[in-house]
């Protein structure tokens, strides 16, 4: 003798309406329920171990970016703003410099100065673009530091030129920005958080072993800080920009850390 | 039985029974593992962008990453955990005393009786709870390499803001080739390791399940306990 089963809460008092079962038989057929199941658990594993929208390309390359994202704000963090690199005899100034770039030195497309200018804009009082005189005109700083680069090779290197921060103070740039960015005669693109570029160490270069720099190496205008990797240090600058939004850098876009600080 | 023979078993009165990796060990063990394989793979990447040797290249297949970025990038994810995971293992082993009780005392005598005896192949592993003498010199050993593994490994990537670091290395290639020659100690150590680890598979077992249970006060390490407490 089998007792009836209890009484569902759930369960409708009245009968069943089943006209739902006849209106698409076939729809009805393909559903399994299986399979159902096994796409929504697959579909939230690789959600869960990815931490990711499933609809993204690679899942594994944006969650390393976040990671970047983050060590970028760690480095800024250790950034001690008024501790110096170390800094070198004249007698370990390597001649002529190591020449690193995305391509050959063969390739190097030299800037012709009579009418290269150094264009301004962004958050900077005075936008008036420079000359090449008119920046060699400005006081002078030399250093003879570490160029290390992001491969594992270094050197070490004899570079004169203006202060970035003297510059920066000279053209009335707003100090309290976020960023320095460049743009360079090869489509090259760079940019400094403000903390480093107001850095004692950290100028617009011109001479490198007390003579004009040579075409490869950035001529007539570069970046050249002890406080970060060798990439970071654009080189045949062609425009500044002081701003709190900076532009993907060229070298960020292919997966690099953006602040690469040293 | 019962009791008696209990209490005979039983370490001493107030002794505390755990098992022989306790379960933070074993999180930390498995964490480092695979920290370990991704800071390994990605540094031979690395290594490969400027090789060190020109003789050394490691093979493609064997670093992580496509291209030098994407192994920098692995590498700048495995060091938070390397870092922090390292420094969590440190304070405990130090703070709970398992250093000193499953690391020392080595006697040199032991370490030359050990290294006969496996040259026999007589690798006797009756009691897994107790290491040998020539266990303790490489888990040190390996202890010490981890540590100025990530000394110049600090170095290499913030030679400017740990400059006080970077001068006990002299140099960046120095550094450099300290970070290498530690990651060959390393690799060298892991390879020895697992071979190890297959050969007698209980010790394998014990670092997912714990291993059998050993008493704090017991300075040799290794009284076996019945879990219940029973003995016949």
């Amino acid at each position: 003798m089998s007792k009836p089963p209890s009484r569902s809460i759930f369960r409708p008092s009245g009968k069943i309406d089943s006209s739902i079962l006849q209106a698409d038989p076939k729809l009805l057929y393909e559903i399994d329920r299986r399979k159902v199941i096994r796409g929504a658990v697959s579909l939230g594993a690789l959600s869960f171990l990815t931490g990711c929208n499933v609809s993204e390309v690679d899942q594994v390359q944006s969650a390393l970016r976040a990671v970047s994202t983050w060590n970028d704000l760690a480095q800024s963090v250790i950034f001690r703003p008024n501790h110096l690199a170390p800094t070198y005899p004249e007698s370990r100034v390597v001649k002529p410099p190591r020449f690193n770039a995305h391509y050959n030195i063969e390739d190097v497309q030299p800037v012709d100065v009579n009418g290269w200018k150094l264009e301004l804009s962004g958050l900077i009082a005075d936008k008036r673009p420079w000359r090449a005189s008119d920046i060699y005109a400005l006081p002078e700083q030399e250093m003879i530091i570490k160029h290390i680069c992001i491969e594992g090779w270094d050197y070490i290197g004899q570079w004169s030129g203006v202060n970035l921060k003297t510059f920066l103070e000279r053209i009335g740039a707003d100090l309290s920005a976020k960023y320095v960015a460049f743009k360079c005669a090869d489509d090259y693109t760079e940019s400094l958080d403000m903390a480093s570029a107001l850095h004692p160490q950290t100028m617009l270069a011109t001479k490198y072993a007390k003579e004009l720099m040579a075409d490869p190496f950035g001529f007539p205008l570069r970046l050249r800080t002890a406080t970060k990797i060798g990439f970071k240090n654009a080189k045949w600058i062609t425009a500044l920009e002081v701003t709190n939004n900076r532009p993907q850098t060229y070298y960020e876009k292919e997966g690099f850390n953006w602040f690469s600080g040293m | 039985m019962g009791i008696n023979s209990v209490t005979t078993m039983s370490p001493g009165v107030g002794a505390k029974l755990r098992r022989m990796h306790p379960l933070p060990i074993r999180i930390m063990h498995w964490v480092n593992a695979v920290a370990m394989f991704i800071m390994i793979g990605s540094g031979w990447k690395i290594y490969n962008d400027e090789v060190i040797f020109g003789w050394l290249h490691f093979p493609e297949f064997l670093t992580i990453g496509k291209w030098a970025q994407h192994g920098l990038q692995w590498h700048f994810l495995g060091m938070w955990i390397i870092f922090f995971n390292g420094l969590a293992y440190l304070t405990y082993g130090f703070a709970t005393g398992r250093f000193r009780r499953m690391l020392l005392p080595i006697a040199w005598r032991d370490v030359v009786a050990t290294i006969k005896d496996s040259l026999r192949l007589k690798l006797s592993h009756d009691d897994e709870t107790k290491y040998n003498a020539v266990q303790k010199l490489l888990y040190i050993g390996v202890l010490l390499a981890g540590v100025m593994i990530v000394l110049s490994g600090m170095a290499i990537w913030k030679p400017v803001q740990f400059s006080e670091l970077y001068f006990l290395f002299g140099d960046f290639q120095t550094a450099r080739l300290i970070h290498f020659f530690c990651m060959a100690a390393i690799v060298g150590f892991v390879i020895v390791h697992i071979a190890l680890a297959i050969l007698v598979p209980k010790t394998l077992v014990a670092m997912v399940a714990g291993g059998p249970i050993v008493s704090d006060a017991d300075q040799s390490g290794a009284r076996h306990m019945n879990e219940t407490g029973n003995h016949p």
